[in-house]
Protein backbone atom coordinates (compact mmCIF):
# COMPACT_ATOMS: atom_id res chain seq x y z
CA UNK A 1 0.00 0.00 0.00
CA UNK A 2 0.90 3.77 -0.14
CA UNK A 3 3.91 5.41 1.71
CA UNK A 4 1.49 7.72 3.95
CA UNK A 5 -0.24 5.15 5.44
CA UNK A 6 3.04 3.67 6.73
CA UNK A 7 5.22 6.03 7.98
CA UNK A 8 6.70 5.66 11.32
CA UNK A 9 5.89 9.14 12.06
CA UNK A 10 1.79 8.39 11.36
CA UNK A 11 2.29 5.30 13.86
CA UNK A 12 4.35 7.10 16.33
CA UNK A 13 1.07 10.05 16.66
CA UNK A 14 -1.27 7.52 16.47
CA UNK A 15 0.48 6.06 19.28
CA UNK A 16 1.11 8.96 21.52
CA UNK A 17 -2.58 10.18 21.22
CA UNK A 18 -4.36 6.68 22.33
CA UNK A 19 -1.90 5.91 25.08
CA UNK A 20 -2.75 9.76 26.36
CA UNK A 21 -6.01 8.50 26.35
CA UNK A 22 -5.48 5.28 28.16
CA UNK A 23 -3.77 7.34 30.90
CA UNK A 24 -7.11 9.21 31.06
CA UNK A 25 -9.07 6.14 31.11
CA UNK A 26 -6.70 4.54 33.68
CA UNK A 27 -5.71 7.03 35.71
CA UNK A 28 -8.45 7.42 38.32
CA UNK A 29 -9.09 3.61 38.62
CA UNK A 30 -5.26 3.42 38.99
CA UNK A 31 -5.63 6.38 41.91
CA UNK A 32 -8.62 4.63 43.72
CA UNK A 33 -6.81 1.45 44.12
CA UNK A 34 -3.71 1.79 45.00
CA UNK A 35 -4.93 4.43 47.95
CA UNK A 36 -7.62 1.87 49.28
CA UNK A 37 -4.25 -0.57 50.46
CA UNK A 38 -3.02 2.96 52.00
CA UNK A 39 -2.81 4.08 55.40
CA UNK A 40 -4.78 7.70 56.13
CA UNK A 41 -1.18 9.63 56.49
CA UNK A 42 0.10 8.08 52.84
CA UNK A 43 -3.34 8.75 51.74
CA UNK A 44 -2.99 12.53 51.78
CA UNK A 45 0.71 12.38 52.38
CA UNK A 46 1.59 11.02 48.94
CA UNK A 47 -1.73 10.22 47.08
CA UNK A 48 0.18 8.99 43.94
CA UNK A 49 2.82 6.52 45.42
CA UNK A 50 2.03 2.65 45.60
CA UNK A 51 1.21 1.44 48.68
CA UNK A 52 4.89 -0.16 49.84
CA UNK A 53 6.55 -0.23 53.35
CA UNK A 54 5.04 2.22 55.64
CA UNK A 55 1.85 3.36 53.85
CA UNK A 56 0.70 -0.15 53.63
CA UNK A 57 -2.47 -0.39 55.54
CA UNK A 58 -5.81 -2.82 55.16
CA UNK A 59 -7.57 -0.51 57.86
CA UNK A 60 -10.14 0.39 54.93
CA UNK A 61 -11.39 -2.60 54.68
CA UNK A 62 -11.60 -3.55 58.08
CA UNK A 63 -13.84 -0.56 58.19
CA UNK A 64 -15.81 -1.74 55.15
CA UNK A 65 -16.51 -5.31 55.99
CA UNK A 66 -16.95 -4.17 60.01
CA UNK A 67 -19.90 -1.45 59.24
CA UNK A 68 -21.22 -2.34 55.75
CA UNK A 69 -23.23 -5.43 55.03
CA UNK A 70 -21.25 -5.90 51.52
CA UNK A 71 -22.19 -9.19 51.43
CA UNK A 72 -24.92 -9.37 51.51
CA UNK A 73 -25.55 -5.97 49.25
CA UNK A 74 -23.52 -8.69 46.81
CA UNK A 75 -25.69 -11.63 47.36
CA UNK A 76 -28.71 -9.15 46.41
CA UNK A 77 -27.12 -7.54 42.97
CA UNK A 78 -26.15 -11.21 42.00
CA UNK A 79 -29.57 -12.33 42.62
CA UNK A 80 -31.52 -9.90 41.09
CA UNK A 81 -29.14 -9.76 38.10
CA UNK A 82 -28.88 -13.47 37.33
CA UNK A 83 -32.31 -14.33 37.76
CA UNK A 84 -33.48 -10.51 35.50
CA UNK A 85 -30.90 -12.11 33.15
CA UNK A 86 -32.68 -15.50 32.36
CA UNK A 87 -35.59 -14.30 31.99
CA UNK A 88 -34.87 -11.80 29.30
CA UNK A 89 -32.86 -14.52 27.68
CA UNK A 90 -35.89 -16.67 27.79
CA UNK A 91 -38.77 -15.14 27.16
CA UNK A 92 -36.79 -12.37 24.72
CA UNK A 93 -35.57 -15.59 22.81
CA UNK A 94 -39.03 -17.03 22.32
CA UNK A 95 -40.50 -14.16 21.76
CA UNK A 96 -37.83 -13.68 18.89
CA UNK A 97 -38.32 -16.72 17.70
CA UNK A 98 -42.42 -16.08 17.23
CA UNK A 99 -41.71 -12.82 15.63
CA UNK A 100 -38.99 -14.26 13.23
CA UNK A 101 -40.33 -17.69 12.35
CA UNK A 102 -44.07 -17.24 12.43
CA UNK A 103 -46.16 -15.30 9.74
CA UNK A 104 -49.40 -14.42 11.12
CA UNK A 105 -51.46 -11.69 11.42
CA UNK A 106 -50.31 -8.54 13.84
CA UNK A 107 -46.52 -9.98 13.31
CA UNK A 108 -45.11 -6.46 12.14
CA UNK A 109 -47.35 -4.74 14.84
CA UNK A 110 -46.18 -6.83 17.93
CA UNK A 111 -42.72 -6.26 16.52
CA UNK A 112 -43.04 -2.32 16.66
CA UNK A 113 -45.09 -2.48 20.03
CA UNK A 114 -41.98 -4.46 21.53
CA UNK A 115 -39.39 -2.53 19.98
CA UNK A 116 -41.10 0.84 21.65
CA UNK A 117 -39.04 0.25 24.67
CA UNK A 118 -35.65 0.76 22.78
CA UNK A 119 -35.99 4.25 22.67
CA UNK A 120 -38.29 5.07 25.89
CA UNK A 121 -36.83 5.14 28.92
CA UNK A 122 -38.51 2.81 31.65
CA UNK A 123 -37.66 5.24 34.07
CA UNK A 124 -40.41 7.75 33.24
CA UNK A 125 -43.02 5.33 33.87
CA UNK A 126 -41.64 5.39 37.50
CA UNK A 127 -44.67 6.82 39.07
CA UNK A 128 -46.74 4.23 38.13
CA UNK A 129 -44.16 0.95 38.50
CA UNK A 130 -44.45 2.28 42.16
CA UNK A 131 -47.57 2.58 43.00
CA UNK A 132 -48.18 -0.70 40.74
CA UNK A 133 -45.33 -2.29 43.13
CA UNK A 134 -47.00 -0.64 45.97
CA UNK A 135 -50.53 -2.75 45.42
CA UNK A 136 -49.03 -5.72 44.67
CA UNK A 137 -46.87 -5.96 47.75
CA UNK A 138 -43.82 -6.36 46.19
CA UNK A 139 -41.94 -3.23 46.99
CA UNK A 140 -38.44 -3.84 49.24
CA UNK A 141 -38.72 -7.03 47.74
CA UNK A 142 -35.75 -8.38 44.81
CA UNK A 143 -38.64 -9.25 42.63
CA UNK A 144 -39.98 -5.49 42.18
CA UNK A 145 -36.17 -4.92 40.33
CA UNK A 146 -36.40 -8.23 38.48
CA UNK A 147 -39.44 -7.68 36.84
CA UNK A 148 -38.86 -4.19 36.06
CA UNK A 149 -35.20 -4.91 34.63
CA UNK A 150 -36.90 -7.73 32.82
CA UNK A 151 -39.04 -5.07 31.35
CA UNK A 152 -36.40 -3.06 30.75
CA UNK A 153 -34.61 -5.43 28.85
CA UNK A 154 -36.48 -7.28 27.06
CA UNK A 155 -37.51 -4.95 23.61
CA UNK A 156 -33.37 -4.79 22.45
CA UNK A 157 -32.89 -8.40 23.41
CA UNK A 158 -35.78 -9.18 21.40
CA UNK A 159 -34.55 -6.99 18.60
CA UNK A 160 -31.33 -8.31 18.11
CA UNK A 161 -32.35 -11.96 18.86
CA UNK A 162 -35.22 -11.99 15.98
CA UNK A 163 -32.12 -10.37 13.31
CA UNK A 164 -30.30 -13.38 14.34
CA UNK A 165 -32.73 -15.93 14.37
CA UNK A 166 -33.64 -15.10 10.65
CA UNK A 167 -30.33 -16.16 9.94
CA UNK A 168 -31.16 -19.76 10.97
CA UNK A 169 -31.43 -22.09 8.13
CA UNK A 170 -35.06 -22.80 6.91
CA UNK A 171 -34.00 -26.76 5.68
CA UNK A 172 -32.46 -27.40 9.15
CA UNK A 173 -36.07 -26.74 11.33
CA UNK A 174 -38.07 -28.29 8.21
CA UNK A 175 -36.06 -31.27 8.88
CA UNK A 176 -36.85 -31.54 12.33
CA UNK A 177 -40.47 -30.50 11.74
CA UNK A 178 -40.76 -33.72 9.21
CA UNK A 179 -38.86 -36.09 11.88
CA UNK A 180 -42.21 -35.13 13.75
CA UNK A 181 -40.23 -32.85 16.35
CA UNK A 182 -42.48 -30.47 18.14
CA UNK A 183 -42.23 -26.18 17.24
CA UNK A 184 -41.01 -25.91 21.01
CA UNK A 185 -38.15 -28.80 20.58
CA UNK A 186 -37.55 -26.88 17.25
CA UNK A 187 -36.96 -23.92 19.01
CA UNK A 188 -35.09 -25.35 22.69
CA UNK A 189 -33.50 -28.12 20.45
CA UNK A 190 -32.26 -26.45 17.01
CA UNK A 191 -32.28 -23.07 17.34
CA UNK A 192 -31.61 -22.02 20.92
CA UNK A 193 -27.65 -23.44 20.80
CA UNK A 194 -27.10 -21.87 17.30
CA UNK A 195 -28.27 -18.02 18.56
CA UNK A 196 -25.89 -18.86 21.66
CA UNK A 197 -23.32 -16.72 20.65
CA UNK A 198 -26.01 -13.67 19.70
CA UNK A 199 -27.42 -15.03 23.30
CA UNK A 200 -24.14 -13.91 24.72
CA UNK A 201 -23.99 -10.66 23.43
CA UNK A 202 -27.38 -9.66 24.94
CA UNK A 203 -26.64 -10.78 28.13
CA UNK A 204 -23.97 -8.52 28.33
CA UNK A 205 -25.72 -5.73 27.10
CA UNK A 206 -28.57 -6.69 29.40
CA UNK A 207 -26.16 -7.14 32.61
CA UNK A 208 -24.04 -4.00 32.58
CA UNK A 209 -27.49 -1.57 33.46
CA UNK A 210 -28.63 -3.63 35.49
CA UNK A 211 -25.89 -4.18 37.72
CA UNK A 212 -24.96 -0.35 37.96
CA UNK A 213 -28.48 0.69 38.54
CA UNK A 214 -29.00 3.35 41.04
CA UNK A 215 -32.61 4.95 40.33
CA UNK A 216 -34.49 1.08 40.85
CA UNK A 217 -33.01 0.09 43.86
CA UNK A 218 -33.02 4.13 45.37
CA UNK A 219 -37.31 3.88 44.36
CA UNK A 220 -38.07 0.41 44.75
CA UNK A 221 -36.34 -1.38 47.58
CA UNK A 222 -34.10 0.56 49.28
CA UNK A 223 -34.50 -1.40 52.53
CA UNK A 224 -31.63 -2.73 54.80
CA UNK A 225 -32.63 -6.17 53.57
CA UNK A 226 -32.74 -5.53 49.70
CA UNK A 227 -29.95 -3.26 48.74
CA UNK A 228 -28.42 -4.24 45.65
CA UNK A 229 -24.29 -3.28 45.79
CA UNK A 230 -24.66 0.29 44.41
CA UNK A 231 -26.88 1.46 46.12
CA UNK A 232 -25.16 0.47 49.54
CA UNK A 233 -21.82 2.00 48.08
CA UNK A 234 -23.98 4.85 47.74
CA UNK A 235 -25.27 4.69 51.49
CA UNK A 236 -22.18 3.51 52.95
CA UNK A 237 -20.37 6.35 51.21
CA UNK A 238 -22.70 8.91 52.10
CA UNK A 239 -22.26 8.13 55.71
CA UNK A 240 -18.80 7.83 56.07
CA UNK A 241 -17.55 10.79 53.59
CA UNK A 242 -15.21 11.61 56.02
CA UNK A 243 -13.66 7.95 56.59
CA UNK A 244 -11.37 8.45 53.08
CA UNK A 245 -10.16 4.75 54.38
CA UNK A 246 -13.65 3.18 54.13
CA UNK A 247 -14.53 5.50 51.49
CA UNK A 248 -11.66 4.32 49.23
CA UNK A 249 -11.65 0.64 49.96
CA UNK A 250 -15.50 0.37 49.26
CA UNK A 251 -14.83 2.29 46.31
CA UNK A 252 -11.78 -0.20 45.39
CA UNK A 253 -14.60 -3.53 46.25
CA UNK A 254 -17.23 -2.07 44.08
CA UNK A 255 -14.66 -1.75 41.05
CA UNK A 256 -12.76 -4.55 41.22
CA UNK A 257 -15.50 -7.73 40.55
CA UNK A 258 -16.98 -5.75 37.34
CA UNK A 259 -13.80 -5.22 36.40
CA UNK A 260 -12.52 -8.68 36.84
CA UNK A 261 -15.63 -9.91 35.01
CA UNK A 262 -14.98 -7.08 31.92
CA UNK A 263 -11.61 -8.50 31.49
CA UNK A 264 -12.60 -12.14 31.17
CA UNK A 265 -15.52 -11.57 29.19
CA UNK A 266 -14.04 -8.57 27.10
CA UNK A 267 -13.55 -10.18 23.74
CA UNK A 268 -17.01 -11.55 24.68
CA UNK A 269 -18.62 -7.90 24.65
CA UNK A 270 -16.19 -6.46 22.11
CA UNK A 271 -17.23 -8.99 19.03
CA UNK A 272 -20.84 -8.40 19.91
CA UNK A 273 -20.50 -4.93 19.37
CA UNK A 274 -18.93 -5.13 16.36
CA UNK A 275 -20.24 -8.20 15.24
CA UNK A 276 -21.24 -8.25 11.50
CA UNK A 277 -18.23 -6.12 11.09
CA UNK A 278 -15.90 -8.09 11.96
CA UNK A 279 -15.05 -10.55 8.87
CA UNK B 1 -71.33 -20.32 13.38
CA UNK B 2 -73.96 -19.85 10.54
CA UNK B 3 -71.21 -18.49 7.92
CA UNK B 4 -69.11 -21.81 6.55
CA UNK B 5 -65.95 -21.60 5.99
CA UNK B 6 -65.13 -22.99 2.85
CA UNK B 7 -60.95 -21.89 2.97
CA UNK B 8 -59.28 -24.59 1.36
CA UNK B 9 -57.50 -25.42 4.54
CA UNK B 10 -58.26 -24.32 7.55
CA UNK B 11 -55.40 -24.32 9.86
CA UNK B 12 -56.13 -25.02 13.24
CA UNK B 13 -54.88 -22.27 15.62
CA UNK B 14 -51.35 -21.80 16.52
CA UNK B 15 -51.33 -21.97 20.42
CA UNK B 16 -47.25 -21.75 20.11
CA UNK B 17 -46.98 -19.02 18.88
CA UNK B 18 -48.71 -17.58 21.75
CA UNK B 19 -46.99 -19.43 24.34
CA UNK B 20 -44.06 -18.09 22.85
CA UNK B 21 -45.01 -14.29 22.33
CA UNK B 22 -47.29 -14.58 25.75
CA UNK B 23 -44.66 -14.18 29.08
CA UNK B 24 -42.40 -11.43 27.18
CA UNK B 25 -45.16 -9.50 26.07
CA UNK B 26 -47.13 -9.40 29.34
CA UNK B 27 -44.34 -8.74 31.39
CA UNK B 28 -43.27 -5.55 28.74
CA UNK B 29 -47.27 -4.71 28.86
CA UNK B 30 -47.70 -4.83 32.48
CA UNK B 31 -44.06 -3.36 33.91
CA UNK B 32 -43.41 -1.01 31.29
CA UNK B 33 -45.95 0.39 28.77
CA UNK B 34 -48.91 0.46 31.48
CA UNK B 35 -46.78 2.60 33.59
CA UNK B 36 -45.67 4.94 31.31
CA UNK B 37 -49.18 5.47 30.03
CA UNK B 38 -50.87 5.65 33.57
CA UNK B 39 -47.84 8.06 34.01
CA UNK B 40 -48.97 10.54 31.22
CA UNK B 41 -52.25 9.79 32.52
CA UNK B 42 -51.84 10.72 35.78
CA UNK B 43 -50.41 14.06 34.34
CA UNK B 44 -53.96 15.33 33.97
CA UNK B 45 -54.87 14.76 37.45
CA UNK B 46 -54.12 17.06 40.45
CA UNK B 47 -52.70 15.37 43.87
CA UNK B 48 -56.76 14.45 45.20
CA UNK B 49 -57.53 12.81 41.43
CA UNK B 50 -59.81 15.51 39.95
CA UNK B 51 -59.07 16.48 36.52
CA UNK B 52 -57.52 19.37 35.63
CA UNK B 53 -56.67 19.23 32.04
CA UNK B 54 -53.20 21.19 31.47
CA UNK B 55 -53.09 22.62 34.68
CA UNK B 56 -50.52 20.39 35.60
CA UNK B 57 -48.31 21.51 32.45
CA UNK B 58 -49.42 25.41 32.83
CA UNK B 59 -48.18 25.27 36.91
CA UNK B 60 -44.45 23.74 35.51
CA UNK B 61 -43.95 26.30 33.05
CA UNK B 62 -44.91 28.88 34.47
CA UNK B 63 -45.37 28.95 38.34
CA UNK B 64 -42.90 31.05 39.62
CA UNK B 65 -40.89 28.85 42.42
CA UNK B 66 -41.44 25.43 40.35
CA UNK B 67 -41.09 26.53 37.01
CA UNK B 68 -37.63 28.27 37.94
CA UNK B 69 -36.48 25.27 38.54
CA UNK B 70 -37.90 23.18 35.81
CA UNK B 71 -36.30 25.89 33.30
CA UNK B 72 -32.97 25.33 35.14
CA UNK B 73 -32.93 21.91 34.81
CA UNK B 74 -33.70 21.82 31.18
CA UNK B 75 -31.46 24.32 30.16
CA UNK B 76 -28.93 22.39 31.89
CA UNK B 77 -29.96 18.90 30.31
CA UNK B 78 -29.56 20.96 26.97
CA UNK B 79 -26.09 22.14 28.11
CA UNK B 80 -25.27 18.93 28.82
CA UNK B 81 -26.03 17.19 25.67
CA UNK B 82 -24.08 20.11 24.27
CA UNK B 83 -20.90 18.98 25.70
CA UNK B 84 -21.46 15.35 25.17
CA UNK B 85 -22.13 15.82 21.23
CA UNK B 86 -18.77 18.42 21.34
CA UNK B 87 -16.66 16.46 23.11
CA UNK B 88 -17.67 13.27 23.88
CA UNK B 89 -18.65 12.03 20.09
CA UNK B 90 -15.49 13.73 18.57
CA UNK B 91 -12.78 11.84 20.49
CA UNK B 92 -15.03 8.57 20.04
CA UNK B 93 -14.98 9.20 16.43
CA UNK B 94 -11.12 10.18 16.61
CA UNK B 95 -10.40 6.82 18.39
CA UNK B 96 -12.00 4.80 16.28
CA UNK B 97 -10.47 6.07 13.38
CA UNK B 98 -7.04 5.47 15.04
CA UNK B 99 -7.88 1.91 16.05
CA UNK B 100 -9.59 1.15 12.68
CA UNK B 101 -6.62 0.92 11.26
CA UNK B 102 -5.67 -2.84 10.34
CA UNK B 103 -1.84 -2.20 11.26
CA UNK B 104 -1.91 -0.84 14.56
CA UNK B 105 -0.30 -2.95 17.16
CA UNK B 106 -2.44 -3.25 20.66
CA UNK B 107 -5.76 -2.24 19.20
CA UNK B 108 -7.05 -5.06 21.40
CA UNK B 109 -5.45 -3.50 24.42
CA UNK B 110 -6.36 -0.37 23.55
CA UNK B 111 -9.83 -1.28 22.89
CA UNK B 112 -10.18 -2.97 26.05
CA UNK B 113 -9.18 -0.07 28.42
CA UNK B 114 -11.23 2.71 26.58
CA UNK B 115 -14.39 0.75 27.49
CA UNK B 116 -13.34 0.33 30.82
CA UNK B 117 -15.14 3.83 32.97
CA UNK B 118 -17.96 2.23 30.61
CA UNK B 119 -19.00 -0.51 32.85
CA UNK B 120 -18.25 1.36 36.21
CA UNK B 121 -21.24 2.33 37.75
CA UNK B 122 -22.29 5.87 38.16
CA UNK B 123 -21.75 5.22 42.12
CA UNK B 124 -18.01 5.02 41.06
CA UNK B 125 -17.49 7.18 38.78
CA UNK B 126 -19.18 10.27 40.23
CA UNK B 127 -17.40 9.46 43.70
CA UNK B 128 -14.23 8.30 41.56
CA UNK B 129 -14.28 11.81 40.62
CA UNK B 130 -15.44 13.90 43.31
CA UNK B 131 -12.28 12.24 45.44
CA UNK B 132 -9.82 13.11 42.60
CA UNK B 133 -11.10 16.72 42.18
CA UNK B 134 -11.43 16.72 45.72
CA UNK B 135 -9.01 20.24 47.03
CA UNK B 136 -8.75 18.52 50.10
CA UNK B 137 -7.12 15.76 49.01
CA UNK B 138 -5.36 17.70 46.55
CA UNK B 139 -4.37 15.06 44.00
CA UNK B 140 -5.63 16.87 40.96
CA UNK B 141 -3.84 20.53 42.34
CA UNK B 142 -0.52 18.06 43.14
CA UNK B 143 -0.66 17.04 39.35
CA UNK B 144 -1.07 20.29 38.14
CA UNK B 145 1.57 22.30 40.21
CA UNK B 146 3.66 19.48 39.02
CA UNK B 147 4.01 20.85 35.09
CA UNK B 148 3.79 24.15 36.43
CA UNK B 149 -0.06 24.86 36.30
CA UNK B 150 -1.03 25.15 40.04
CA UNK B 151 -2.80 28.61 39.22
CA UNK B 152 -4.88 26.81 37.11
CA UNK B 153 -6.77 24.50 39.99
CA UNK B 154 -10.15 25.32 41.20
CA UNK B 155 -12.94 23.26 43.37
CA UNK B 156 -14.85 22.75 39.75
CA UNK B 157 -17.38 20.38 41.69
CA UNK B 158 -17.83 23.29 43.85
CA UNK B 159 -18.26 26.06 42.03
CA UNK B 160 -21.77 26.79 40.64
CA UNK B 161 -20.37 28.01 37.09
CA UNK B 162 -17.90 24.98 36.52
CA UNK B 163 -19.71 22.25 38.09
CA UNK B 164 -22.20 20.90 35.66
CA UNK B 165 -19.48 21.27 32.70
CA UNK B 166 -17.30 19.55 34.61
CA UNK B 167 -19.95 16.46 35.60
CA UNK B 168 -20.47 16.26 31.64
CA UNK B 169 -16.77 16.13 30.66
CA UNK B 170 -16.95 12.97 33.68
CA UNK B 171 -19.84 11.51 31.97
CA UNK B 172 -18.06 11.70 28.62
CA UNK B 173 -14.96 9.95 30.70
CA UNK B 174 -17.21 7.29 31.26
CA UNK B 175 -19.24 7.14 27.83
CA UNK B 176 -16.79 7.55 25.65
CA UNK B 177 -16.52 3.64 25.28
CA UNK B 178 -20.08 3.55 23.45
CA UNK B 179 -19.29 6.14 20.34
CA UNK B 180 -16.10 4.80 19.91
CA UNK B 181 -17.16 1.25 20.01
CA UNK B 182 -20.32 1.78 17.15
CA UNK B 183 -18.23 4.09 15.01
CA UNK B 184 -15.27 1.53 15.00
CA UNK B 185 -17.79 -1.39 13.98
CA UNK B 186 -18.73 1.17 11.05
CA UNK B 187 -15.45 1.60 10.48
CA UNK B 188 -14.54 -2.13 10.00
CA UNK B 189 -17.95 -2.76 7.79
CA UNK B 190 -16.29 -0.68 4.92
CA UNK B 191 -14.83 -3.37 2.55
CA UNK B 192 -11.23 -3.01 1.76
CA UNK B 193 -12.23 -2.33 -2.00
CA UNK B 194 -13.66 0.73 -1.30
CA UNK B 195 -10.32 2.02 0.69
CA UNK B 196 -7.87 0.38 -1.89
CA UNK B 197 -9.81 2.27 -4.80
CA UNK B 198 -9.50 5.41 -3.28
CA UNK B 199 -5.86 4.73 -2.28
CA UNK B 200 -5.50 4.11 -6.28
CA UNK B 201 -7.08 7.46 -6.76
CA UNK B 202 -4.53 8.91 -4.85
CA UNK B 203 -6.62 9.36 -1.54
CA UNK B 204 -4.79 8.65 1.46
CA UNK B 205 -4.32 9.32 5.57
CA UNK B 206 -6.89 11.89 6.81
CA UNK B 207 -8.25 12.58 3.73
CA UNK B 208 -9.43 9.57 2.97
CA UNK B 209 -11.07 9.86 6.34
CA UNK B 210 -12.56 12.86 5.77
CA UNK B 211 -13.80 12.05 2.17
CA UNK B 212 -14.42 8.12 2.37
CA UNK B 213 -14.77 6.70 5.80
CA UNK B 214 -16.44 9.59 7.65
CA UNK B 215 -19.54 10.27 5.15
CA UNK B 216 -19.94 5.79 5.18
CA UNK B 217 -20.25 6.25 8.70
CA UNK B 218 -22.63 8.68 9.19
CA UNK B 219 -25.55 6.38 9.89
CA UNK B 220 -23.93 4.67 12.78
CA UNK B 221 -23.14 8.33 13.91
CA UNK B 222 -26.69 9.06 13.73
CA UNK B 223 -27.09 6.02 16.36
CA UNK B 224 -24.57 7.41 18.33
CA UNK B 225 -26.38 10.93 18.71
CA UNK B 226 -29.97 9.86 19.50
CA UNK B 227 -28.28 7.49 21.97
CA UNK B 228 -26.26 9.77 22.95
CA UNK B 229 -29.96 12.28 23.26
CA UNK B 230 -31.84 9.69 24.98
CA UNK B 231 -29.34 8.86 27.79
CA UNK B 232 -28.87 12.46 28.35
CA UNK B 233 -32.31 13.49 28.90
CA UNK B 234 -32.97 10.47 31.46
CA UNK B 235 -29.91 11.38 33.08
CA UNK B 236 -30.00 11.30 36.68
CA UNK B 237 -27.45 8.64 38.63
CA UNK B 238 -24.33 10.57 37.75
CA UNK B 239 -25.67 13.88 39.54
CA UNK B 240 -27.14 12.39 42.52
CA UNK B 241 -24.04 10.41 43.30
CA UNK B 242 -21.59 13.12 43.14
CA UNK B 243 -23.82 16.10 44.04
CA UNK B 244 -26.67 14.28 45.95
CA UNK B 245 -30.75 14.81 45.82
CA UNK B 246 -30.26 18.58 45.60
CA UNK B 247 -28.29 18.72 42.58
CA UNK B 248 -25.63 21.57 44.13
CA UNK B 249 -24.08 23.81 44.26
CA UNK B 250 -27.16 25.51 44.21
CA UNK B 251 -29.34 23.30 41.53
CA UNK B 252 -26.37 24.42 39.53
CA UNK B 253 -26.16 20.53 38.77
CA UNK B 254 -29.62 20.02 38.10
CA UNK B 255 -30.93 17.83 35.06
CA UNK B 256 -34.49 16.62 34.40
CA UNK B 257 -34.00 13.60 36.23
CA UNK B 258 -33.07 14.82 39.32
CA UNK B 259 -35.99 17.42 39.00
CA UNK B 260 -38.00 14.48 39.00
CA UNK B 261 -36.76 12.58 41.69
CA UNK B 262 -37.11 15.41 44.03
CA UNK B 263 -40.96 16.58 43.07
CA UNK B 264 -42.26 13.09 43.19
CA UNK B 265 -40.20 11.94 46.41
CA UNK B 266 -39.99 15.25 47.88
CA UNK B 267 -37.14 16.37 49.89
CA UNK B 268 -36.03 18.42 53.05
CA UNK B 269 -39.56 20.62 53.67
CA UNK B 270 -40.97 20.12 50.49
CA UNK B 271 -43.06 16.61 50.38
CA UNK B 272 -43.47 14.40 47.38
CA UNK B 273 -45.93 15.18 45.00
CA UNK B 274 -47.07 12.57 42.40
CA UNK B 275 -49.09 14.57 39.94
CA UNK B 276 -46.72 16.80 39.70
CA UNK B 277 -43.94 14.21 39.42
CA UNK B 278 -46.03 12.54 36.58
CA UNK B 279 -46.24 15.78 34.92
CA UNK B 280 -42.25 15.90 34.66
CA UNK B 281 -42.38 12.75 33.25
CA UNK B 282 -44.50 13.19 30.83
CA UNK B 283 -42.94 16.36 29.54
CA UNK B 284 -39.43 14.44 29.40
CA UNK B 285 -41.57 11.58 27.95
CA UNK B 286 -42.30 14.14 25.10
CA UNK B 287 -38.52 15.59 24.89
CA UNK B 288 -37.12 12.25 24.06
CA UNK B 289 -40.43 11.35 21.90
CA UNK B 290 -39.32 14.19 20.06
CA UNK B 291 -35.72 13.76 19.76
CA UNK B 292 -36.42 10.16 18.50
CA UNK B 293 -39.13 11.41 15.90
CA UNK B 294 -36.14 14.03 14.95
CA UNK B 295 -33.90 11.29 14.31
CA UNK B 296 -35.98 8.71 12.25
CA UNK B 297 -38.02 10.74 9.94
CA UNK B 298 -35.86 13.89 9.49
CA UNK B 299 -31.91 12.46 10.14
CA UNK B 300 -32.13 8.66 9.28
CA UNK B 301 -34.10 9.00 5.89
CA UNK B 302 -31.98 11.09 4.83
CA UNK B 303 -29.03 9.50 5.29
CA UNK B 304 -27.21 7.27 2.14
CA UNK B 305 -26.75 3.96 3.14
CA UNK B 306 -24.70 2.11 1.04
CA UNK B 307 -24.82 -1.72 0.62
CA UNK B 308 -21.76 -3.46 -0.63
Amino acid sequence: MSKATHSPLRSIAAHAILLTYTVIALFPVFVIIINSFKSKKAIFGAPLSLPLGDAFSLIGYETVFKRGDFLLYFQNSLMVTVASLVLVLLFGAMAAFALSEYRFRLNTLTGLYLALGIMIPIRLGTVAILQLMVASGLVNTLWALILVYTAQGLPLSIFILSEFMRTVSDDLKNAGRIDGMSEYRIFFRLVLPLVRPAMATVAVFTMIPIWNDLWFPLILAPSEATKTVTLGAQMFIGQFQTDWNGVLSALALAILPVLILYLIFSRQLIRGITSGAVK
Amino acid sequence: MATVDIAPVKKPFRWHILVFLAPAALIYTAVMIFPLISTLYQAFFSQKWEFVGFGNFMQLFTDPRLSASFWNALINNVWFFIIHMLVQNPIGILLAALLSNPRLRLRGFYRTVFFIPTILSFVIVGFVWKLILSPTWGVTSGLLKSVGLGWLFQPWLGKEEYALTTLALISNWQFIGIPMMLIYAALLSIPDEVLEAAECDGITGWSQFWKIQLPLVLPAIGIVSILTFVGNFNAFDLVYAAQGAQAGPNFSTDLLGTLLYRTFFGYQLQLGDRAMGSTVAAVMFLIILAGVCVYLFGIQTRLRRYQF
